[in-house]
């Protein structure tokens, strides 16, 4: 008999003789099938209290694992290894290793917040999505993800403009992350563009990329805004039990 | 406790609202702030630019420290508020307007956000923005309320002849749902499980609203340049499932879903050898044509997706 729910478990912890005979009783096959036992004796006891240090994870403590998470959300329905609530009970338990093996895909959350609305325990586990790709790049774990750089780049030109330019953001992006800016799709995108688009916008758009939009008076609020971030990214390395001068 | 909207006191309430274009409204979407300012001033309501606006945030600044993206929207309510002098924000961005919504919310909530705005105000110079004081609404709410469907029935001319259009909401106008309280409590807002005043709107102005079940499904705008795979699957699902439904256009009210949809229809055909041939166009821009402007004055030449050969075959245009 086959187990069904092979699926389930990952295949390194699996066995199966092909040909085995115990005590004179053919088991090959299916009949040998069995799971290894696992032993998992290094738990990270402080991996809950780190992800809620950081912004978005503050309520994780607050989930009950009833999969309302992973039942409505979006990246899950393309891709089943995408899974809140699975994540959410690791790091509640602190398997640390175990969250490890998906560090790779948890930066994929695309933020819809349909899971936010879903949870009966107002968990926020968007927040905690986002607190848990940071700590996988704070810990090292990972590098800075393509999604990383990419809120860096647009928040740098907040910050120094008090607005963006899209063209900008798309250009720098492209850049930071080694890629060429003028792919199939891009230059298909601009002839489509080119077709059709009034004189005058096409002017506005390439003015804005010469001089980039800025809001008035915003030279003192960068400098407020920059002295906060400094102090809340020290505070979080803090948290982490990393060094903050690195 | 149940907040009944008196429908009448807020054609008087949006009137004249101070408007909060956005970024995206200045650059990539510069249709839908022609077509919102057109159908303004065609309906006679005033609108007033935010003094000195800046970025609310979109969805990059939290992850770099939500505290920032609340003292951005923060300054932009208080603008409006003390410079403006006005106690209604509009904002045609789902972006804008959610994080707008998310900062009222955070501000009466979170004792945190408070101290960080307060202190970040005080270094910059410029009024604390306190929870309260100033109105966000979004522009559908600024048509559907502040004008109403029966007088804006009266203002169509040629209308939409039976145009087939999926309504498409996307993420930020419904969800999360603990920042919309009153539509949480009570009668009055747009819903938040199925929104409804696109398609009430448009249907006055003759359009055939299909039934179409991705409404309020996420375009993957946040990662639009960094997971865009994924981004151009999630936009073909939308896609796809506006054409099965038999829908020639689909309405926007959203600068990021509406450019997503548009570069990844492209990207999907490029990447995907999958071609899509439904049209994108803002409900703006199809509620003015309704009314009688021309492609011009709407910009319907600015949009990507060109769909000016339907309009005419139509007789819209």
């Amino acid at each position: 008999m086959a187990i069904h729910e092979k699926s389930l478990i990952r295949p390194e912890n699996i066995s199966t003789h092909e040909k085995k005979i115990v005590d004179g009783i053919d088991v090959s096959g299916d009949w040998s099938t069995f799971i290894h036992t696992r032993v998992v004796s290094d738990y990270n006891e402080n991996l809950q209290e780190e992800i809620a240090a950081l912004p978005g994870g503050e309520y994780i403590h607050r989930c009950w694992q009833c999969g309302s998470c992973t039942n409505s959300c979006t990246v899950n329905a393309e891709n089943p290894d995408f899974n809140p609530r699975y994540w959410i009970y690791l790091i509640r338990i602190g398997m640390e290793e175990e969250l490890l093996r998906d560090k790779d895909i948890i930066w994929q959350c695309v933020s819809c917040n349909k899971c936010t609305s879903a949870c009966p325990r107002d968990v926020i586990p968007e927040g905690v999505m986002k607190a848990t790709a940071h700590w996988m790049e704070l810990k090292g774990h990972t590098a800075p993800t393509q999604s990383t750089i990419f809120d860096e780049v647009f928040t740098e030109q907040v910050i120094k403009h008090g607005k963006i330019e899209d063209g900008e953001v798309l250009k720098d992006y492209m850049k930071r992350t080694g890629q060429p800016l003028m792919q199939d799709w891009v230059i298909q995108l601009v002839k489509n563009m080119m077709k059709g688009l009034p004189v005058i916008q096409l002017m506005r758009m390439g003015l804005a990329t010469v001089f980039h939009p800025k809001t008035s008076n915003w030279g003192s609020a960068r400098h407020a805004i920059e002295e906060h971030i400094a102090e809340e990214q020290a505070a979080h390395k803090k948290a982490l039990g990393l060094d903050a001068a690195e | 406790m149940t907040v009944i909207i008196d429908k009448t006191d807020l054609k008087k309430k949006y009137k004249k609202v101070a408007y909060y274009p956005g970024c995206a409204l200045e650059g990539s979407a510069i249709p839908y702030d022609k077509s919102t300012r057109a159908i303004g001033k065609a309906l006679g309501l005033e609108l007033v630019d935010v003094k000195d606006w800046n970025c609310c945030g979109a969805m990059e600044v939290k992850n770099i420290d939500p505290q920032v993206e609340t003292y951005l929207s923060s300054r932009v309510l208080s603008n409006a508020q003390h410079k403006n002098g006005l106690d209604v924000v509009m904002a045609p961005c789902n972006g804008c307007y959610k994080n707008l919504k998310q900062a009222e919310h955070e501000l009466s909530h979170n004792e945190k956000s408070k101290e960080v705005v307060s202190k970040i105000s005080k270094k910059a110079g410029h009024e604390t923005y306190e929870a309260g004081g100033v109105e966000t609404i979004h522009a559908l709410d600024w048509i559907k309320m502040g004008y109403g469907e029966e007088e804006l029935r009266k203002k169509i001319k040629g209308g939409l002849k039976g145009l087939k259009i999926a309504n498409y909401y996307g993420c930020m106008y419904t969800r999360p749902r603990h920042i919309f309280p009153e539509q949480a409590e009570g009668a009055g807002g747009d819903s938040l499980t199925k929104p409804h005043y696109m398609d009430d709107l448009l249907a006055v102005a003759g359009a055939e609203n299909v039934e179409f079940p991705l409404k309020t499904a996420c375009c993957g705008g946040a990662h639009t340049l960094s997971d865009s795979d994924m981004s151009t699957k999630l936009v073909l699902n939308i896609l796809e499932a506006a054409e099965a439904a038999g829908a020639e256009v689909i309405a926007t009210e959203c600068p990021t879903c509406h450019s997503g949809l548009e570069m990844h229809q492209i990207r999907a055909l490029k990447r995907l050898s999958k071609d899509t041939n439904v049209k994108v166009i803002y409900f703006t821009q199809l509620l003015g044509m309704a009314m009688g402007l021309s492609a011009r004055k709407v910009g319907l030449n600015g949009n990507i997706s060109n769909s000016t050969k339907l309009m005419k075959e139509k007789g819209i245009l």
